[in-house]
């Protein structure tokens, strides 16, 4: 095949929708031009969200085993922190990995641009680097330009103490007291790591609950946790306004929470992320965006412009690196004229608290609020010997089931290792398990993956381990 | 101990299936799981393996052949052949050849989905008594089958009609708005490939779980059943009315009188013939039209540089004729669109002769005259023939001969102003070419913007003999011929 009758194909963004879309379209055969203004792909996943808070949270969680460690008789006294040794860790991890990507897309022949793309067509990219501007004709692109943190207007103040998500993963230092603004999985997870490092931590969330979204019975076991690791968690509270005083920040609360002292060293908002829409000249073609701000597309990606596609955070909820990745095979797949659409029956999602929480498929919440019957069976995990040997009891797994087909049609999990414990979950349910499969299969035992099998012969009413009897359908 | 080995079941949806390489010889040793033939079903083919271990006596099936689940495949020798395993002889005959198409000329039943089913049994070459009834050592297979019964109570109904059981028990409407389908990634993917909505398949599994062979059956299901035949599936086998509702019984008009005045008109037997071929075309023919654009600007210099030429000899040198030339050309070099499809023995006809019709306007309504052998026929020839032919069309001399026995047909609308369209193939030929109105369109290329001539050309196809991509093949095949003329002289 000649270079001329390739497709030629850009992929503007190169997070972990982008990058895959890329090598797919590469692997298919075409001519791909992968954009980026990091040095790297990697996208906000690899450079300032899902691996460098991972590594963080992977040292905050050997914090919280050693303190818990005393009790079964090991103590090993309290951690010294070598901050910059720490933060080079963690930025070791993100260099190892953006890199390797590097590698990847050399070997795979994806030419890599670094800089800001522009839509000045549907079938034209300017990319301005440095003050050089090229332009990149194509006859198909691949937005994948993610999200950005939302920061509220009444919540912008120009100082260093008041973070994003990005800003609070380079670990400037650990601050006494920590103000977290939004109890969702961004404000919890790095919630987790100032604690364990050793900050006092306050969360406000607005609405009535920890982690929106989720089960209320998932949350249920982290939110009794967080009580005692963080000082203070308002729910049904808003910070209304910030200010600077001297050597902290002066926050206003409105609603059901008010603290005892309203200066905090460092605050950090984590109220949720915007789709990143803006500056991309999308103006300059069919591209539409939903009532949401999100780029609209069918299964296969496709926007309204018939030569541009859109995959990730860009095009909507949930906005999980794994969804783009697989939005991104999909779209390049589509170019390819393969018949493909991405229509998962269900996404996880997982939290990396201690204890995580993690979900796929169909949420109780969901079914109840779709008018969907459903039946649920809970085992807790105090009733698990695997979890009782680890010393974490704190935990619980949860099947939603379709009574008249005894289709499994969600998982959640709480407890340490749920993130892991998806693989099955997920498996179960793209694959149009029964509970009666479920409980069928033999689990190795003692392991938490058990707990699946447990919580499905729970449905049927015996549960070796448990004695609560569930009422079924 | 000799005992047949017949074909598994192959799921439900699945009742014949096409045997196209026989794997195994007379005198071979077999082992279990060992596979036998290569056999292809409806979307996919399948190595069936065999279920018993043992020396082949005899070999039931040839490639070509319609085979059914329960129809015996081979006999083989049981008794343990612990040492002396025969040295197989390979005989030279049974290795059929790979091509699918001519199957070997035998009697085969394989009632064509569409058709009416016929009760006759396949007819086997070979004298074995074994086509009969189904032998007793088949019995595991049958097993499974009636287990599968047993899990899941279908209705009781007489083994009357070899239709698929509409809906089990617990599966009762497609899969609810905002539910996940009940099937695997990989069901759902098969489901798109093959263009079936998988949100329509009824799930034969455990709790009306969608597998694979559901998705085959709901396709098979649907192309074997046009609207007219949805209302037979509701009723039992018994309707009184079952042959009848294939010719189109029309429902009964409404008294258009209590809406405003109307006149009655006699149709001609003119138009009750085309109004007859069209509906046959309609009903015979699953249909897919292509849409395809050509760029004849250089071949409308050609044209006007040699239209004077052909006008000295007595002809009118349009873009029709020039078509009819690289047509004639386009099925030389791709058969199976100058074909027919019988049915009744499950064989493509492949015509040897180009003769093309010519859709025509006449003041009478349509017209199809045939010019013969187009191939043998150079371009200032075929535009004398047909300014001849036009003109007898506009006088209606047209002789009934002289429209009879095309092989392909061009339709073209252009001078109507026209662009893409969709023909309905002449039946029973299996494609049409429509052609449109060419348009100067600014095509971008080299850097700027370029004036071509473009043409609207539109395929229409019998899908049961030429899948889509044949199709633009085709296609593409004569919009390249029109661009480098010099093709037909290569390939054609």
């Amino acid at each position: 095949m000649t270079s001329e009758d390739r497709p030629r194909v850009v992929v503007l963004g190169a997070g972990p929708g982008g990058y895959a879309a890329a090598f797919q379209a590469a692997d298919l055969g075409m001519d791909v031009t992968l954009v980026d203004d990091a040095p790297q792909p990697g996208g906000v996943c690899l450079y300032r969200g899902c691996i460098p808070s991972k590594a963080l949270l992977h040292v905050a969680s050997l914090i919280q085993e050693t303190r818990a460690s005393s009790e079964w008789g090991v103590s090993f006294g309290e951690p010294k922190l070598d901050l910059p040794k720490l933060r080079d860790w963690k930025q070791g991890v993100v260099d190892k990995l953006t890199r390797g990507l590097g590698q990847i897309a050399r070997g795979r022949h994806v030419t890599y641009m670094q800089g800001r793309g522009y839509f000045e067509g549907p079938n034209r990219l300017r990319v301005r680097s440095d003050g050089e501007i090229s332009e990149v004709e194509f006859d198909y692109a691949i937005v994948a330009t993610g999200s950005l943190s939302a920061i509220p207007q009444v919540l912008r103040l120009d100082s260093p103490r008041v973070m994003d998500s990005e800003a609070a993963l380079e670990l400037e230092d650990v601050p006494e007291t920590l103000l977290i603004v939004g109890g969702g999985y961004i404000g919890l997870e790095l919630g987790t790591v100032y604690s364990a490092l050793g900050s006092q931590v306050t969360v406000v969330e607005m609405t009535n609950g920890l982690l929106p979204g989720a089960d209320r019975d998932l949350v249920e076991p982290l939110q009794r946790r967080l009580k005692r690791e963080f000082r203070d968690i308002f729910l049904n509270t808003r910070v209304s306004a910030l200010e600077e005083v001297e050597g902290a920040i002066r926050a206003t609360f409105q609603g059901e929470g008010e603290p005892d002292n309203h200066d905090f060293s460092r605050v950090l908002i984590a109220v949720g992320r915007t789709p990143n829409t803006q500056r991309l000249g999308l103006e300059n073609t069919q591209v539409r965006l939903d009532e949401r701000g999100f780029i609209r597309v069918d299964g296969a990606r496709r926007t309204d412009e018939p030569s541009i596609f859109a995959i990730g955070d860009v095009t909507g909820e949930p906005m999980l690196a794994h969804k783009a990745t697989h939005e991104g095979r999909v779209a390049a797949e589509a170019i390819a004229g393969m018949p493909v659409a991405s229509e998962p029956a269900g996404i996880p999602a997982v939290v990396f608290t201690d204890p995580e929480v993690a979900w796929c498929g169909l949420t109780e919440a969901q079914a109840i609020d779709r008018g969907i019957d459903v039946a649920v069976s809970r085992f807790p995990w105090a009733a698990s010997g695997r979890a009782t040997t680890m010393g974490t009891r704190e935990g619980l797994t949860k099947l939603v089931i379709e009574p008249s087909t005894e289709r499994v049609l969600g998982i959640g999990i709480t407890g340490h290792g749920a993130g892991e414990l998806m693989g099955e979950a997920v498996m179960a349910i793209e694959m149009g398990v029964r509970v009666s499969d479920l409980h069928l299969a033999v689990h190795a035992h003692p392991t938490l993956a058990e707990t699946l099998m447990e919580a499905a012969s729970l449905y049927f009413g015996h549960s070796p381990h448990y004695l609560g009897r569930q009422t079924r359908g | 101990m000799s005992q047949d080995f017949a074909l598994p079941d192959l799921g439900e949806g699945i009742d014949e299936a096409d045997i196209l390489t026989v794997l195994v010889h007379e005198g071979d040793t077999i082992a279990v799981d060992q596979p036998l033939v290569t056999i292809e079903t409806e979307k996919a083919t399948i190595d069936v393996p065999s279920g018993i271990a043992g020396r082949v006596t005899k070999v039931h099936v040839a490639p070509g052949q319609t085979v059914r689940p329960g129809q015996p495949l081979i006999a083989v020798e049981t008794a343990p052949v612990a040492a002396a395993s025969a040295p197989d002889p390979a005989p030279p005959s049974s290795s059929g050849t790979r091509d699918v198409e001519p199957p070997p000329p035998e009697p085969v039943s394989g009632p064509d989905t569409a058709a009416t089913p016929s009760p006759e049994v396949a007819q086997q070459p070979d004298p074995a008594p074994a086509a009969a009834t189904p032998q007793p050592e088949v019995a595991p297979v049958e097993e499974t089958a009636a287990e599968l019964t047993l899990e899941r109570p279908r209705e009781e109904a007489p083994p009357a009609p070899p239709q698929p059981a509409p809906a089990a028990a617990s599966a009762e409407a497609p899969a609810p708005e905002g539910m996940p389908v009940f099937a695997a990634p990989s069901v759902r993917q098969f489901a798109r490939q093959i263009g079936v909505d998988i949100r329509e398949v009824r799930g034969s599994g455990p709790g009306g779980r969608i597998d694979e062979e559901d998705v085959k059956r709901h396709a098979r299901s649907h192309q074997a059943a046009p609207p007219s035949a949805a209302t037979q599936a509701v009723a039992p086998a018994s309707a009184p009315d079952e042959g009848a509702a294939r010719s189109q019984s029309a429902p009964s008009l409404p008294d258009f009188a209590q809406f405003g005045p109307v006149d009655r008109e006699p149709l001609s037997r003119f138009r009750r013939t085309v109004a007859r071929n069209m509906t046959t075309s309609w009903e015979q023919i699953p249909y897919v039209t292509l849409f395809q654009t050509a760029d004849i600007t250089e071949l409308e210099d050609l044209r006007r540089r040699y239209r004077e030429r052909a006008r000295e000899a007595g002809g009118n040198l349009t873009i029709s004729v020039v078509l009819l030339k690289i047509v004639a050309a386009a099925l030389k070099a791709n058969p199976h669109f100058n074909s027919s499809l019988d049915v009744e023995t499950n064989e493509l006809i492949l015509k040897r002769y180009y003769d093309i019709g010519m859709a025509v306007d006449t003041e009478r309504g349509l017209a199809v005259p045939v010019i013969r052998g187009v191939d043998d026929k150079n371009i200032i020839e075929l535009a004398v023939e047909m300014a001849g032919i036009a003109e007898r069309a506009r006088e209606n001399k047209l002789t009934l001969e002289e429209m009879r026995g095309a092989t392909f047909t061009i339709s073209n609308l252009g001078s109507l102003g026209t662009g893409h369209f969709t023909p309905l193939v002449n039946w029973p030929e299996v494609a049409i070419l429509g052609v449109g109105r060419a348009e100067q369109t600014p095509v971008w290329g080299d850097g700027q913007w370029t004036p071509r001539l473009q043409l609207p050309l539109s395929l229409s196809i019998d899908h049961r003999v030429i899948d889509g991509a044949d199709g633009a093949r085709f296609l593409n095949w004569i919009a390249d011929a029109i661009r480098e003329p010099l093709i037909v002289a290569m390939e054609g």
